[in-house]
């Protein structure tokens, strides 16, 4: 069970205690074979990451004219002011004045498309995520500003009302059963050491499991080929739930993407990472 | 010094703690650091109306997409009381449990008297195999899987399993003192309505759900108590 409100310290040494236990399991050995797998991978493109392309891309597409008032995402604000990219995402998800409401990475260039460029929300929702020929420029753009934090601290701030809010949302949505399977996001990600057939499930109400994953969002998918944003991580969780689909930057996903990201705060940030 | 960092660390809790964390950490005093990074806002208490927003952002959040209608959002008895208590940190109230128990063993349905409850383990297997099924990106009159390897051990070659439920490996041997008829009809109604023996179970309701078809689960018997299964020679 998920130990939410149990003092911090004991959290930190069940974490410990958990993956130690965890590692000595035979299930490390899986686990390991699919972490040398990875790794093997990351050597074979250590010259150029296959990440690199959607960064270049979305360094393009963020300085490009576009949309019906032809203008570039430079002037978007991501929380450190108009353009600033360097930091922003170790910053997010934050409360934004001129929309009043919360919003992680992907939900804020939503808002700048629409508001600077003049593109329609409805056919920017409809293409979110990639899918080999058809390119997803919020996974692009993701990627590129990534890469502007890393090896900065995770650290979104809490200041504001609303942003205290979505983080209690998100801890509230954690536990909601539903659909057919009666799964939550606490079925598959509130005990250590679990696994669904060989991947490996972290514990992500567990600060020291959070931080250990969520810092590499959004991440290279091999298996798919794709860079994959938390929107998408959100969506395709949610798919395996058997719950309807999640619309990208909804309350929801941003509220869920809220909890995650502060309870992984202090995470060196090493985004866009490698994945299955 | 435990206590003074105790006290330090509520504080952090209560102020805005990141802020304060990126300052001192770049005067690098490692100690307060490490207090930061275990963060504050796994203790943020619960505030009246929490669980009530949640109905209302859901219904905002999705939209229906395949199979997959805004209906699986509506929560049966167990699927609320389960995740109120889970969200509280409390242990669901007897009476709770016995409420839930009780409806379920209601939902299950036995197959026709003279039917067997062992089907076919052969076709077990592929069920136990089969992930599909139930989602939005999945082909609705596809039949749908039981993906019991997701969660379980079962038989002993196939190496590819979870481990969100027990070793269900030698299953039948390990259960040879329960009277065999006794056994049967336990193991049908486990997987046709887990809840019916363990309210709020991690295990889906694969017949009260219509996952899964009588005939399939007593397939699934079959894989588990067939003295030929993989599982128990
Ligand atoms: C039925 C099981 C299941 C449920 C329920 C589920 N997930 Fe997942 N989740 C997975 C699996 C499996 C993976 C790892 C996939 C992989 O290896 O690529 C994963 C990965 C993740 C990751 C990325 C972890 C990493 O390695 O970086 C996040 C974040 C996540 N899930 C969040 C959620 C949230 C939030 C919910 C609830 C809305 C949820 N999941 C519900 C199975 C589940
Ligand atoms: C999402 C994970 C999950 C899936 C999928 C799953 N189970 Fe389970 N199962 C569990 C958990 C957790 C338990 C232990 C809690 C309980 O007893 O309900 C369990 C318990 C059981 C038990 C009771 C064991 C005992 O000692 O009495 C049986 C039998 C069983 N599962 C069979 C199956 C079969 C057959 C399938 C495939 C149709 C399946 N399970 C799919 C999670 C799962």
């Amino acid at each position: 069970m998920p130990d939410s409100r149990r003092p911090v310290w004991w959290a930190a040494l069940g974490g410990l205690l958990a993956l130690a236990l965890g590692t000595a399991s035979v299930v490390a050995q899986s686990a390991q074979e699919t972490a040398r797998e990875i790794e093997r991978y990351r050597e074979a493109v250590a010259d150029s990451s296959p990440g690199e392309l959607w960064e270049a891309r979305g360094e393009d597409l963020w300085k490009m004219p576009r949309g019906p008032r032809n203008v570039s995402l430079e002037r978007c604000d991501l929380g450190q002011g108009p353009g600033v990219v360097a930091g922003a995402l170790a910053r997010l998800p934050r409360w934004f004045a001129d929309a009043d409401r919360v919003m992680d990475l992907e939900t804020r260039l939503l808002h700048c498309m629409v508001t600077l460029q003049g593109l329609d929300p409805a056919v920017l929702r409809r293409q979110p995520f990639g899918n080999g020929e058809q390119r997803s420029d919020f996974e692009a753009l993701s990627a590129w500003i990534a890469a502007q934090s890393r090896g900065m601290t995770l650290a979104p701030p809490l200041d504001h009302p609303a942003e205290r809010a979505a983080w209690r949302l998100g801890r509230e949505l954690f536990f909601v059963r539903g659909g057919t399977h009666d799964f939550a996001c606490t079925t598959c990600h509130a005990q250590s050491g679990r696994r669904i057939r060989l991947q490996e499930l972290p514990n992500l109400s567990r600060p020291e499991e959070a931080r250990r994953v969520l810092g590499t969002w959004p991440a290279y998918r091999v298996s798919q080929g794709e860079m994959r944003t938390l929107q998408w991580r959100m969506n395709d969780c949610f798919r395996q739930q058997r719950f309807p689909d999640l619309v990208f930057g909804s309350e929801v996903s941003v509220a869920l993407v809220s909890y995650l990201l502060h309870n992984a705060s202090g995470a060196a940030l090493a985004a866009p990472g490698v994945r299955r | 010094m435990r206590r003074l960092l105790a006290r330090a660390l509520s504080a952090l809790q209560r102020t805005s703690a990141r802020a304060l964390c990126l300052v001192l950490g770049s005067v690098a005093l490692s100690l307060v650091l490490a207090a930061c990074v275990v963060g504050p806002p796994q203790t943020m208490p619960r505030e009246p109306g929490d669980a009530q927003r949640v109905r209302a952002a859901l219904s905002a959040s999705f939209v229906a997409r395949g199979q997959a209608g805004l209906d699986r959002l509506e929560q049966d008895l167990a699927q609320r009381l389960c995740s109120e208590a889970e969200a509280a940190g409390k242990p669901l109230s007897d009476d709770r449990v016995q409420a839930i128990e009780r409806e379920n063993q209601a939902l299950i349905r036995w197959p026709a008297a003279g039917t067997p409850l062992l089907g076919d383990w052969r076709s077990g297997e592929r069920i136990a195999q089969s992930g599909v099924g139930r989602q939005w990106s999945d082909a609705p009159d596809v039949p749908a899987g039981g993906n019991c390897y997701a969660c379980h051990q079962l038989s002993p070659d196939e190496f590819s399993y979870g481990t969100l439920g027990p070793s269900l490996l030698r299953y039948a041997v390990l259960r040879a003192q329960m009277p065999r008829t006794e056994l049967e009809r336990y193991t049908y109604g486990r997987i046709y309505n887990p809840q019916a023996w363990l309210a709020c179970s991690n295990m889906p309701r694969f017949g009260s759900h219509g996952i899964l078809t009588q005939d399939q689960i007593r397939d699934l018997v079959a894989l588990l108590l067939a003295p030929d299964s993989p599982i128990n020679r």
